[in-house]
């Protein structure tokens, strides 16, 4: 009966062979193309900064010596020594992490070993509104707020209206919950055994913390730290508005010192002539910036990368 | 409810204990004297609150914030569910010993001495840490690399790594919870006779899923159910030969001779 | 009492340790309050510049134009004052923005009190002392501006968020600034948004696994790493300089001679915002349970079917979440645009992607940088209305991603 209901299929109707698709190919090469445009977008990063450092090297009165070593910044009187620069991007840098490590670390072993759940719910989004304010208010904080507070307490013959301590501390503040966040997803990432067999030896809660968790979550909080720091080096309003203008080289955090991305937003935010040395300097700038970070955040996600492979 | 005839006096005991997990009731009327120096095992289908008893013996339980307990459960006289009792000097009496081997991730020497360090370990670590491998057979097979890290030892390795972890808090009761299931058969064995020669020292009360494994080891067995409702409840408890061969409840003979469900 | 006696640790301490064990929690629960403090402190902070006391005085007394009181005026004298009064340049200016003819009197009487009085912030005072000192501010400003009138001054209204450019800084408004705002980020989510999911699809589920995809995935993380100021040199570079005929619009047949167009800015933030929208999309597809590509092949699919039939709606919450919260960043970013923008006063709103722009960021940059007091209140006041925009946008993100979890919770 089933057999009359149900022929089998003849075989001339089962097509199994390969055939032509050809939305589906025209859209693996439109989607191909839309994966390497980033890698486009790299290539034309490096070529751009290194062609126009390299113009700028070849500038009759700058060598690759003095720009590395040089302690005076002053390209308009033929002085072009990064060292200045450098030192007062570390100061600011130092600083932003002095605030965001132990502030951030902490607020992470909060949430993820403290907080119930309601309460993780209510604090994460202030986090997460924390880390969506634009740098150019945490500048404006800085130099309307912090500056006049640090003046008031620390005097105003020592404390500079444009200062690196008032642009540090802000952009502390501002990497705050990216160290946080990113310490809590290490935290997170160790195994809940872990604290079960440390409570069953009898160790108080810190103790957990402290001796078992933390080490555990080492590798993904030293992760999160290089990568803060690349983000305090590149962060250019903050100190564009609070740390001053006009390079200096000075180790006093209390004065004013231009850094790195300072200099080039202020150079580039005034209409300058292209092709000057001021303006091909910019390009040199930005290529140590760019190898730098590139280079930090290389080492983070390699020192990521491991926590993840230890636990899963 | 039967219990077992030797009079011992109870290394710990429950008084109609009941833990919830907010309203729902998981285990109730539970009175368990648990004799001293002897293997008890909790056995019991799924979902029978077997688990759940034994974290409550150091207070694991805690961690879960829903989870509450009626009832006492008595250590050397005192209720360990007592306000005034500290629960982390409860662990450092009853320690445990988990489903999963969970070895720190750091060297095994640091992994056994961690424990006595926090807790103010006095005498001589080396000494602590080579009495403990040996304790819990291990001794022999790390002795050469006792800075390497814990986790680069085998499942059963590691689990033998936990236990001596375990006894170098110096505990009086160990728990473990179901402490072979994600073993092989022939760790699973070297836990077992591991168990057996450490029940002369120590108190040892272990859940399993596994009835041969509570047939092998243990000296006394409760048997755990579940009711209608859903809440766990002990339905027998003696000597472990006797539930095997002459259990007193239908449910127990049910469960022990595969026709249970 | 209550205690269990240990067995041989006797002094271990165990209350001096629980002691320490307090004492640390709250220094945990401290981290992150002062934290909330920060913010709450800067939020304070900004709309205490934006609202206070303001002493203002007429550069101009009104007696020297016109014996009545301006109020009094009819239309006719207004223009007539106007007409007299102004130079023939700055009239034509103004008649190239409006009409002055079909203005209604008020406005007009505004205009001239305005171009010819000449009314002057002379001093301006923050909320909480506004609120708190205010016989102390009133005595000041009598003391030392005598003629000037005592405002209540709000730099947040309305008029502020109509009125554009001006030097000076009770005349200035935001307009042109967030139409530019607006403009740029239209280009760069035209640009990232497709290219960015586009880019994660490919990745995620037709690049095979090996070498290349390797490469063009560390490449995108880090491009998400790189200081935003560079993409601003990379801007000013390829867009601004190469392709300046194409992003000024001469090839088009327009006049501008400058390569800073709002299409050169909204590409340079679309290229910082597509590795962002590429992790992000990425992310939002790896949720998507491998069961259901399976089970979508499994009754005869395609790759693309299964991907725009049950991938991408499942996806799509966390994609569009991502979308947005990049979005917000990319209205935020200031230091890409100092490089490709450049010029700093711009009072024409934008008409189109080859118009010069100034954005809200911008502006808050450039008033909070200028010495006058005054542009510190509008800088304060720029910061609310960008505060409000980021923050809406932020709500429907989170919004969005609640929904979301809530549904896929089992």
């Amino acid at each position: 009966m089933s057999i009359v209901d149900h022929p089998l299929p003849r075989q001339s109707d089962i097509v199994i062979y390969r055939k032509p698709r050809w939305t589906e190919g025209f859209i693996h090469v439109l989607l191909f193309i839309c994966g390497s445009i980033s890698i486009l977008s790299t290539i034309s990063l490096v070529i751009v900064l290194g062609h126009d450092a390299l113009l700028f090297f070849l500038l009759p009165d700058v060598t690759l010596v003095d720009f590395l070593t040089g302690t005076t910044w002053l390209p308009s009187i033929g002085k072009y020594g990064v060292i200045p620069l450098v030192t007062a991007t570390l100061i600011t840098t130092f600083f932003a992490i002095s605030v965001a490590l132990p502030l951030g670390l902490s607020a992470a072993i909060f949430l993820s070993e403290y907080a119930s759940q309601r309460t993780r719910g209510l604090l994460k989004p202030i986090l997460e509104i924390l880390a969506g304010i634009p740098s150019v208010v945490y500048g404006f904080f800085a130099l309307t707020f912090i500056t006049p507070l640090l003046r008031t307490l620390l005097g105003n013959d020592n404390v500079q209206i444009y200062n690196m301590l008032s642009a540090g501390l802000v952009m502390g503040i501002m990497i705050l919950p990216l160290v946080c966040s990113m310490s809590e997803d290490a935290l997170f990432a160790v195994p809940h055994s872990l604290r079960d067999a440390a409570y069953s030896l009898g160790s108080t809660k810190v103790e957990m913390i402290f001796q078992i968790v933390l080490p555990a979550a080492l590798s993904g909080i030293i992760a999160s730290v290089i990568l803060a720091i690349s983000r305090a080096i590149g962060e250019t309003m903050i100190v564009a508005l609070a740390a001053g203008s006009g390079s200096s080289f000075t180790f006093n955090p209390l004065n004013a010192a231009e850094t790195m991305t300072g200099y080039i937003a202020r150079i580039s935010g005034g209409d300058i002539a292209y092709d000057t040395p001021e303006y091909n300097a910019i390009f040199a700038i930005g290529f140590l910036l760019f190898t730098t970070s590139f280079v930090l955040n290389l080492i983070g996600r390699r020192v990521t990368s491991r926590f993840r492979e230890v636990y899963e | 409810m039967s219990q077992p005839q030797n009079n011992h006096k109870a290394a710990i005991s429950t008084r109609s204990l009941a833990i919830y997990y907010g309203d729902f009731r998981a285990v109730k009327d539970v009175d368990l004297n648990i004799v001293p120096r002897r293997i008890t095992a909790i056995i019991g289908p799924s979902g029978c609150g077997k688990s759940t008893v034994l974290r409550a013996f150091n207070r694991m339980n805690d961690f879960i914030p829903t989870c509450h307990s009626e009832g006492e459960i008595l250590y050397h006289g005192h209720n360990i569910y007592d306000s005034d009792v500290d629960p982390v000097s409860v662990r450092q009496h009853i320690g445990m010993v988990f489903q999963k081997p969970n070895p720190f991730p750091k060297s095994i020497y640091e992994n056994i001495a961690w424990g006595a360090k926090i807790n103010g370990y006095k005498d001589s670590l080396d000494e602590l840490v080579e009495d403990s491998l040996t304790q819990a057979a291990l001794w022999d097979e790390v002795k050469d690399n006792l800075t390497q890290s814990g986790l680069s030892l085998s499942g059963g390795q590691q689990q033998r790594l936990c236990i001596a972890r375990a006894l170098a808090v110096k505990p009086d009761i160990i728990l473990m919870d179901e402490p072979c299931s994600a073993l092989d058969p022939i760790a699973t064995l070297k836990i077992e006779e591991l168990m057996r020669s450490l029940s002369k020292k120590y108190t040892i009360i272990i859940v399993t899923h596994n009835m041969q494994q509570a047939a092998r080891v243990s000296d006394f067995t409760a048997f755990f159910t579940m009711d209608e409702d859903r809440a766990g409840r002990m339905v027998e408890y003696g000597e472990t030969s006797q539930i095997f061969t002459r259990p007193r409840k239908k449910q127990t003979e049910d469960y022990i001779t595969g026709r249970y469900g | 009492m209550g205690y269990i006696q240990p067995t041989y640790q006797s002094n271990s301490g165990i209350k001096q340790r629980q002691i320490l064990a307090r004492y640390w929690s709250k220094i945990f629960l401290g981290s992150i309050l002062i934290a909330i403090l920060a913010l709450m402190v800067m939020l304070i902070n900004v709309i205490n510049d934006s609202y206070g006391y303001a002493a203002i005085e007429y550069e101009y007394d009104p007696s020297i134009y016109t014996p009545k009181p301006i109020e009094d005026l009819n239309k006719v004298e207004l223009m007539k004052l106007l007409s007299e009064n102004l130079s023939t340049y700055r009239w034509r200016t103004i008649q190239q923005d409006v009409s002055i003819d079909q203005l209604e009197v008020d406005e007009i009487r505004e205009l001239v009190v305005e171009e010819l009085l000449k009314p002057t912030v002379v001093a301006s005072y923050s909320l909480i002392p506004s609120l708190f000192n205010r016989t102390e501010i009133h005595q000041e400003i009598n003391f030392y501006h005598p003629e000037a009138r005592i405002d209540f001054y709000s730099w947040l209204d309305f008029q502020f968020l109509i009125k554009s450019m001006s030097v000076v800084p009770e005349n200035s408004g935001v307009r042109t600034a967030i139409l530019g705002s607006l403009w740029i980020i239209l280009v760069a989510g035209i640009f990232a948004i497709p290219v960015g999911i586009g880019a994660a699809i490919y990745l995620e589920e037709y690049a095979p696994s090996g070498k290349f995809k390797k490469i063009i995935q560390s490449n995108i993380d880090n491009l998400a790493g790189v200081p935003s100021i560079i993409y601003g040199i990379l801007g000013l570079a390829i867009f601004v300089r190469v392709l300046k005929p194409l992003t000024s619009g001469t090839i088009f047949g327009l006049e501008l001679s400058t390569g800073r167009t709002i299409i050169s800015a909204g590409m340079t933030i679309g290229l910082l915002l597509l590795p962002v929208i590429i992790i992000n999309t990425q992310e939002a597809l790896r949720t998507v349970p491998m069961s259901l590509r399976q089970a979508s092949y499994g009754v005869g699919a395609t790759r693309w079917q299964t991907l725009w039939y049950h991938v991408l709606p499942a996806a799509l919450p966390g994609i569009l979440t991502g979308a947005i919260l990049a979005i917000s960043r990319g209205i935020g970013e200031t230091s890409p645009l100092i490089l490709v923008g450049a010029s700093s006063f711009i009072n024409k709103d934008p008409t189109n992607i080859f118009s010069n722009f100034t954005t809200l960021p911008l502006q808050i940059y450039y008033w909070t940088q200028r010495p006058q007091d005054q542009f510190r209140n509008t800088a304060a006041a720029a910061i609310l209305v960008l505060l409000i925009m980021l923050l809406s946008l932020n709500a429907v993100a989170i919004i969005l991603r609640n929904h979301y979890s809530r549904q896929s919770r089992p």
